[in-house]
């Protein structure tokens, strides 16, 4: 029952949040909405009895297809991480302005639903259902509330990501019909009799879907314009949660269904993760827009997770479950940041920032820990999951490691960099307003700094949690 | 059988009312109350309750899925009738005449998807294509109107010429007009190949495929919208009902010749519905190249003749034509078919923005609502044939261009400002009309058993 009340919270509140008109209280309706579904989350982390965390009913004969839902390590976890997101980010952006904002709250909500659902569907029609879902109301959200070129930059997105939903629905009509026809079960689909020819196809069906969604290079170039334009916090749900799916899907469907094709061309895709590591780490050195910074650092950290993903050994797998949850809780924490500057000072741009450490002491050194966190120094959380994905390059291929090595010093240069433009450096204007901090924003921040050391320090209880998905993993390549 | 007689009576019906009958809005209900009935009737002639013991063997075969589709047709017909009476109203004084029509060709839609005799498919789509003509041009006093007509008409003729032609040369042939396919000797005749291919060319007229479709935006554009929304969707899905009871039987024993044939149809079709409908200023004519590409998708139901195809052609029947209904019945009621006309219509009319919303998703293909499950059938029937894999993976990227033109109505909608011009304000029921056909299509797209159950049970 519990990831059906995953699902049936976010999507209940938010067609109730439609109806509130009143901005105050549909801030806290869903604030309230968050809470419960992060009550529910942990309950469900802590949950043994696997009863509790399978749900089967019959949803459309003719077909086949059941409305299952099933929860494993990595299902738990990224429930986890979609629960923790959203209250962070309605705490966090609490004091945002937005016109109609039940409708906001509304589509957040019906995003946050949609998550739910993907993270937790073991029906792959149930699957394709929520993966389209989680999209919808984000492109409502985008357009509706982003920035000026809004609109022409979210309509790429939503073509991008749509046109890769339709190439996999192929994959998964393909997929089905050579199990026989009769059901979408993972029991059935993993187990078909496929040749290698066939794998391949489904492979690229379903990769380029996961892939645009990633973003792995080169299908990455809706993703800086859309962070950019989207309103905060959407760009959050976006980063921390949604690219997400793509690793997750990966994981979930792609390595499964395509061992041979994944054994085939797993290299070629860790070759294209590399280059856009590299690539984007570049290109974040050169911008001026901390919005843009931290997108393009992001693609540069999921392009280091799509490569791991496919070297196919223990550590990488290890390291892809725990940096999901790690780099979701970083980047969550950089946009907090990036969002108070920007309200604060009306800017995002380094060139008209400078020495905010002196008029906001506390968010300095909050930002700061999670600077050095998107760097993945130890003792941070990101540095236990980069050291397994590194680890699993080196057994993949020592130059291609090698090279992608050269992406933690790139990151070092534009974090550090961004740290020392905005915070420290030289005053530029005396006349800049002096720097707020809510409680709220700092609670969030300062509960974020904890869990990033938490798991640098301690690391165990995640791996606990996933240890099942990586042996399952494991022997379904093999 | 109970259709072909009660809608050819209800017709009659419908002509004398005029006469009687003076107030505007009793003739639409008096409409609605017989179309209500022949679905009733139709419903209980599908579970073997005739009302007419007629011999029609060697003519007409009634099948499940014949009699099924009718159903979707005379329930669209109703719902079309409740919620865009008002515009036949608006047209001028011969209301009860264009009721008539409509039900006359309800009549001939009965018969093509029962035909099993290519005399009867000849005359089904006559009774078809006649009051179609007239509906075309019933907007007396408009130039495009009456231009449309026109065109309509000499090429419509045309067609029906080489319908003629392809039915005489296949009868020469085989000498039978029957559509069973049993008779036929192993290998084809040259007359009995061009037969079958005029007859091909012929259907791929009415059903506005390409290279056959320079009509459609000129006729649909210069029709009176209310009956521009009767053309493309009732009607059209009908004459796919007719065409996949043909290639079901007639075709069957060309094998990979005719898919050859209908796959160059199909991307042809896609092709120009999908890039010619990106450019286009109007949201009407924007619907009329829609209308061509959304029969690109039914196009694949021909390709791969199996059981997906044909739910899956009913499952399109029925949520294509209940979306392109609806948005037509909005649009009908606007001073301003552009784009623009429709800028900022989600603050003046939040709940007409958002059902026009399901409906434009629904047409596009999104999940969760009718279209995507009518999609997936189509895309399904292809996949399960085997082979042909790319041509679904054409199918699917011409559906995402689709989302491009569906999705600037909803910009338009939602994202810019402005003040839309209604020629007549929308009532409140009209409203609750078009809240239900959205539910309806979201039920549907949940939950599609719901109207293919009929077919098995």
């Amino acid at each position: 029952m519990i990831p059906v009340l995953l699902i049936l919270i976010p999507l209940l509140t938010g067609l109730v949040a439609f109806f509130i008109k009143d901005e105050r209280a549909v801030k806290t309706w869903a604030l309230l909405s968050a809470v419960a579904t992060l009550a529910v989350a942990l309950m469900a982390v802590f949950s043994s009895n696997t009863n509790h965390l399978f749900y089967d009913a019959k949803w459309l004969p003719i077909l086949g297809a059941r409305f299952t839902l099933s929860l494993d390590g990595m299902g738990k976890m990224l429930e986890l991480l979609t629960a923790v997101s959203f209250p962070i980010i309605f705490a966090a952006t609490h004091n945002n302005q937005y016109k109609s904002s039940n409708a906001f709250y509304g589509f957040m909500l019906l995003s946050q639903a949609g998550l739910m659902g993907v993270f937790a569907a073991a029906d792959l029609l149930l699957f394709y259902f929520f993966w389209e879902l989680a999209l919808i109301p984000v492109y409502f959200l985008c357009s509706k509330w982003g920035g000026e070129r809004r609109i022409p930059v979210t309509f790429k997105f939503f073509i991008y990501t749509f046109l890769g939903s339709l190439l996999m629905l192929v994959g998964i009509l393909y997929v089905y019909y050579l199990a026989g026809g009769h059901s979408f079960s993972t029991s059935v689909l993993f187990n078909a009799n496929t040749t290698i020819n066939q794998q391949n196809f489904i492979f690229w069906m379903f990769f380029l879907a996961f892939a645009i969604k990633m973003p792995i290079f080169p299908f990455h170039t809706w993703q800086p314009d859309t962070y950019e334009q989207a309103p905060t916090a959407v760009t959050m749900v976006l980063s921390a949660v949604m690219v997400k799916m793509g690793v997750f899907a990966s994981i979930r469907w792609l390595l499964p269904l395509s061992p041979a094709g994944v054994a085939n061309y797993g290299h070629l895709v860790i070759i294209l993760a590399v280059i856009g590591m590299i690539y984007a780490s570049l290109i974040a050195i050169r911008q001026d827009d901390m919005k843009r910074l931290i997108a393009y650092s992001s693609i540069a950290h999921i392009g280091l997770m799509g490569a791991a993903i496919f070297t196919g050994n223990a550590s990488g797998m290890q390291g892809v479950l725990f940096q999901m949850f790690a780099h979701g809780v970083n980047v969550l924490g950089l946009w907090i940041v990036a969002d108070v500057i920007e309200q604060q000072m009306g800017t995002r741009k380094f060139s008209e920032l400078g020495g905010l450490a002196q008029k906001a002491p506390t968010l300095a050194i909050l930002f700061v820990v999670m600077a050095l966190a998107n760097v993945a120094l130890p003792l941070t959380n990101a540095f236990v999951g980069e050291f397994l994905m590194f680890n699993s390059l080196f057994q993949h291929n020592i130059i291609i490691a090698a090279v992608a090595g050269i992406s933690i010093i790139l990151a070092a240069v534009y974090t550090l960099w961004m740290v020392q433009k905005v915070f420290y450096g030289e005053v530029i204007s005396t006349e800049l307003p002096s720097v707020k901090l809510n409680t709220g924003t700092t609670l969030m921040l300062v509960i974020l700094v904890v869990v990033v050391l938490v798991f640098g320090v301690y690391p165990k209880p995640m791996f606990d949690l996933t240890n099942d998905t990586v042996t399952k993993i494991l022997a379904q390549i093999k | 059988m109970n259709t072909i007689v009660l809608s050819a009576i209800w017709g009659v019906v419908m002509m004398y009312s005029g006469i009687f009958i003076k107030g505007k809005s009793a003739i639409k209900y008096i409409s609605a109350v017989g179309l209500l009935l022949l679905l009733i009737f139709n419903i209980a002639d599908t579970y073997a309750h005739p009302l007419f013991s007629i011999d029609t063997t060697n003519f007409l075969a009634f099948s499940k899925f014949g009699l099924l589709f009718t159903s979707i047709c005379i329930f669209c017909t109703l719902i079309y009738v409740l919620i865009s009476g008002s515009d036949i109203e608006r047209l001028g004084r011969y209301t009860a005449e264009a009721h008539a029509l409509i039900f006359f060709v309800l009549c001939g839609v009965a018969i093509v998807t029962a035909y099993s005799n290519l005399l009867m498919l000849f005359i089904g789509i006559e009774i078809i294509s006649i009051p179609l003509y007239i509906l075309t041009g019933f907007d007396k006093r408009n130039l495009k109107s009456n231009e449309a007509s026109l065109k309509y008409f000499l090429m419509g003729s045309f067609s029906t010429g080489i319908m003629i032609m392809g039915i005489a040369l296949i009868y020469g042939a085989s000498g039978t007009f029957l559509i069973d396919n049993s008779m036929r000797a192993s290998t084809l005749t040259y007359l009995d190949a061009m037969g079958l291919l005029l007859l091909f060319i012929s259907l791929l007229f009415k059903v506005s495929a390409a290279p056959f479709h320079f009509w459609t935006p000129d006729v649909y554009d210069g029709a009176p919208t209310v009956f521009t929304s009767f053309m493309a969707t009732i009607v059209k899905v009908a004459i796919f009902a007719a065409f996949i009871r043909l290639m079901e039987s007639k075709y069957q024993g060309m094998g990979s010749q005719t898919d050859r044939i209908v796959g160059v149809v199909i991307v042809l079709t896609l092709a120009f519905g999908n890039l010619t409908a990106v450019f286009q200023q109007s949201v009407k004519r924007m619907l009329a190249y829609s209308s061509i590409a959304q029969a690109g998708f039914m196009l694949f139901a021909l390709y791969a003749v199996n059981d997906a195809a044909k739910e899956g052609l009913l499952l399109y029947a029925a949520s294509y034509s209940l979306a392109t209904i609806g948005i037509f019945a909005v649009l009908a009621k606007m001073e301003d078919y552009s784009y623009e006309g429709f800028n900022g219509l989600s603050k003046t009319h939040p709940i007409l923005a958002g059902v026009l919303t399901v409906f434009l998703l629904s047409l596009a293909g999104i999940p969760l609502t009718a279209g995507f499950f009518a999609k997936y059938f189509m895309l399904a029937a292809v996949v399960k044939g085997g082979g042909a894999i790319g041509l679904v993976i054409i199918g699917v990227l011409f559906a995402a261009i689709s989302v491009y033109y569906y999705f600037k109505v909803i910009q338009a909608m939602y994202f810019k400002e402005g003040e839309p011009v209604f020629a007549e304000q929308p009532s409140k029921r009209f409203t609750y009309g078009l809240i239900a056909i959205a539910a309806l299509i979201v039920l549907l797209g949940v939950y599609p058993d719901a109207l293919l159950q009929f077919l098995y049970f």
